[in-house]
């Protein structure tokens, strides 16, 4: 016990994050989005969880509690042993050197009046890693090196780079403070699928070279698949299954789990002839009004009068097997 | 049998502030009826302006269709004016279109329903009620629940699946004989997705319609389509039935493509192989193969020439020096 502990580096407990939603024009709250209704997880050091889901069902959300740009409604989120919730805010800032995110869109996350070497050696001025002028140009170009682009391209402005280097430098910016711990927010899905390979293999690369933990958002079940060590997948704010890798993909449980892969094309056309398909009916229903009991009942061929009584817990099927079905 | 589409040496250019972009150089390809093709490459390749022109939808200027023939059932679509009678007649009428962007595809001030029977009232003379009464059946056709009363939403009351199964309920709803799907579900999620195709297969098949897909997922056309044209840098580089493609693709750039993305059946822990470089400038371009600059087989190929699309096997071109067939193909990239 002790020693799993000790590995764990990122634990979320019961957490929650309702947005209210106001009306009329004393902004009375009139509801909430549940966005995220009760999720735990762990992620080992040196480990990548991949966080999967439809847009909407909170998963980004998740990722922002950690990074506290959100306040969390509740739940506790132990970071290397402390609960980051509580944390006072002047406490911050030496946190978030350790956790970092890498955004989705690399054309509007970088400052287009910045140059590259500036975005990139902002985080290590104010949290002044370098003692002087030198040492802090120096830090900057060997970010620049470690993502692979050349360090001569400092001065130049977003604009000039392709999309792909820009996500570089989103990653170089993210690196600059030794973090342990990143958020990818769906680092791969703005990005042409022959660019995409490049910045899959160096965020891989970067992981073994610097020991690095990732929590993976993205919607992509193929590229989860290549990346991540556990994947979660998230419905309407919870986490309806959550095991290893080879789990998920070869005995997935959970009806939502077999309908998000069979969703996904295999670009071989033999294949796929032989595939069967789950194909889904309707929309994701909304979070301020979620249906009652397992959140995935309307859309699920296997729901049962049950299904609509009770959410159903997390439970371990097989080792490190969790679902919340209670059909299976 | 004369094919319904035959698209011959279309060339499109746009004239930039940085000087003439050839975003198409010269792409010929048929379509038959019935038959679903599908269209791939990555952004900015020319894939979408390639089927635009098709419908004379380029804005001039700075676009122009410089040359080339879009045979559509016999009659040269070029030759007519972009606003005469006859291309207001093929626009919506004869040939469909689904547009990515469902939420900028739809005017946000008038209702679903008008949409669809503005065009439902143009192209087959129909009465106001009697297109409110086609509008509510190809709606019911494409699942929306409620159909008869959904008609009166307007486009942002509708979620982005709804959207762009009304977009091609829009677009099948006057019975064209070629639907032109522009990357109909890359704004979508995997589930609306699929549903979305599903639907739209089911309507194609129904109808009879001839259809072209123009996406940058491999997948989905491995799914659905029959043949695949592979576009770069404003060219079709191979073309070829959909299996013999996959199994024996002939261009280095289709390979890589295929090695680029991971797969849901491989063996995990393969090294991703991306294409190395960028896509090319299509202003001033060399007259030497354009994918020559990332091309991983550069040391085999010794010609300096620009290679013309040449066939390699039954409907099977490929726009290559090389020869590169089914066996080789897996290991040069190791």
């Amino acid at each position: 016990m002790e020693q799993s502990s000790n590995n764990t580096i990122l634990e979320v407990k019961n957490l929650k994050k309702y947005f209210p939603i106001t009306k009329g024009f004393l902004r009375r709250t009139a509801g909430h989005v549940k966005a995220v209704d009760n999720i735990s997880l762990k992620i080992k050091k040196g480990e990548t969880l991949g966080l999967v889901g439809e847009s909407g069902c909170g998963k980004t959300t998740v990722g922002r509690c950690i990074l506290r740009v959100y306040d969390p409604t509740d739940g506790e989120i132990r970071f290397q042993g402390q609960d980051i919730v509580k944390l006072p805010y002047n406490k911050n800032r030496a946190l978030r050197r350790k956790i970092q995110l890498i955004f989705q869109d690399p054309y509007g996350s970088l400052d287009p009046r910045q140059s590259a070497g500036s975005i990139v050696g902002e985080a290590i001025k104010i949290h002044k890693i370098c003692d002087n002028k030198q040492t802090h140009k120096k830090r900057v170009e060997e970010l620049f090196t470690l993502v692979g682009l050349d360090p001569e391209m400092a001065s130049r402005f977003p604009h000039e780079f392709s999309g792909g280097q820009r996500q570089r430098i989103g990653i170089a910016r993210a690196l600059s403070c030794d973090p342990v711990f990143i958020v990818c927010d769906e680092p791969f899905s703005a990005l042409d699928v022959s660019i995409q390979a490049q910045i899959i293999n160096l965020l891989q690369d970067l992981q073994q070279k610097l020991g690095l933990t990732y929590l993976m958002i993205a919607h992509d079940l193929s590229v989860v698949r290549h990346i991540s060590d556990n994947v979660a997948i998230m419905y309407l704010g919870h986490i309806v299954e959550i095991a290893d890798w080879r789990e998920i993909y070869e005995r997935p449980l959970m009806p939502y789990t077999q309908a998000l892969l069979s969703a996904v094309p295999i670009p071989d056309p033999i294949v796929e002839k032989k595939r069967e398909r789950i194909i889904l009916e309707g929309d994701v229903p909304s979070p301020i009004n979620p249906p009652s009991g397992c959140p995935f009942h309307p859309r699920c061929w296997k729901a049962a009068p049950d299904c609509s009584k009770e959410i159903p817990e997390l439970r371990e099927i097989s080792p490190n097997h969790l679902v919340a079905c209670i059909r299976v | 049998m004369a094919p319904l589409l035959e698209v011959k040496d279309l060339r499109v250019t746009f004239d930039t502030m940085n000087g003439l972009v050839k975003a198409v150089d010269g792409v010929s390809f048929t379509i038959d009826k019935g038959e679903i093709v599908g269209l791939v490459g990555e952004s900015g390749c020319g894939k979408s302006v390639s089927q635009m022109a098709i419908t004379q939808l380029i804005a001039t200027p700075p676009g122009k269709i410089v040359s080339g023939e879009v045979i559509f059932e016999g009659r040269d679509l070029l030759k007519y004016h972009p606003e005469s009678n006859m291309m207001r007649d093929v626009r919506g009428g004869q040939i469909g279109m689904i547009f990515q962007e469902p939420m900028t595809s739809f005017n946000p001030v008038f209702t679903i329903g008008e949409q669809i029977m503005e065009s439902l009232r143009l192209h087959l003379k129909l009465s106001r009620s009697a297109a409110r009464k086609r509008a509510i059946e190809v709606l019911e056709e494409v699942g929306i629940p409620d159909a008869s009363v959904r008609i009166n939403n307007y486009p942002h009351q509708f979620s982005g699946g709804m959207r762009q199964r009304a977009m091609i309920a829009m677009a099948l709803s006057c019975s064209p004989k070629l639907v032109i799907a522009d990357e109909p579900t890359t704004a979508l999620d995997v589930t609306t997705q699929a549903q979305v195709l599903d639907i739209m297969m089911k309507m194609v098949e129904h109808y009879h319609n001839a259809l072209i897909i123009v996406t940058h997922n491999l997948g989905i056309i491995a799914r659905h389509a029959q043949r695949i044209n592979v576009m770069y840098a404003g060219r079709i580089v191979e073309s070829g039935p959909s299996e013999e493609v996959f199994l024996n693709p002939g261009h280095p750039y289709t390979i890589a493509l295929m090695k680029s993305v991971p797969r849901l059946d491989e063996k995990r822990g393969r090294h991703l192989i991306p294409i190395s470089g960028i896509p090319p400038n299509l202003i001033n371009m060399p007259p030497i193969c354009s994918f020559k600059p990332r091309c991983p087989m550069v040391d085999a190929c010794q010609s300096l020439s620009d290679p013309e699309l040449r066939p390699v096997g039954k409907n099977h071109s490929v726009r290559c020096h090389l020869n590169i067939s089914g066996q080789n193909s897996g290991t040069i990239f190791e």
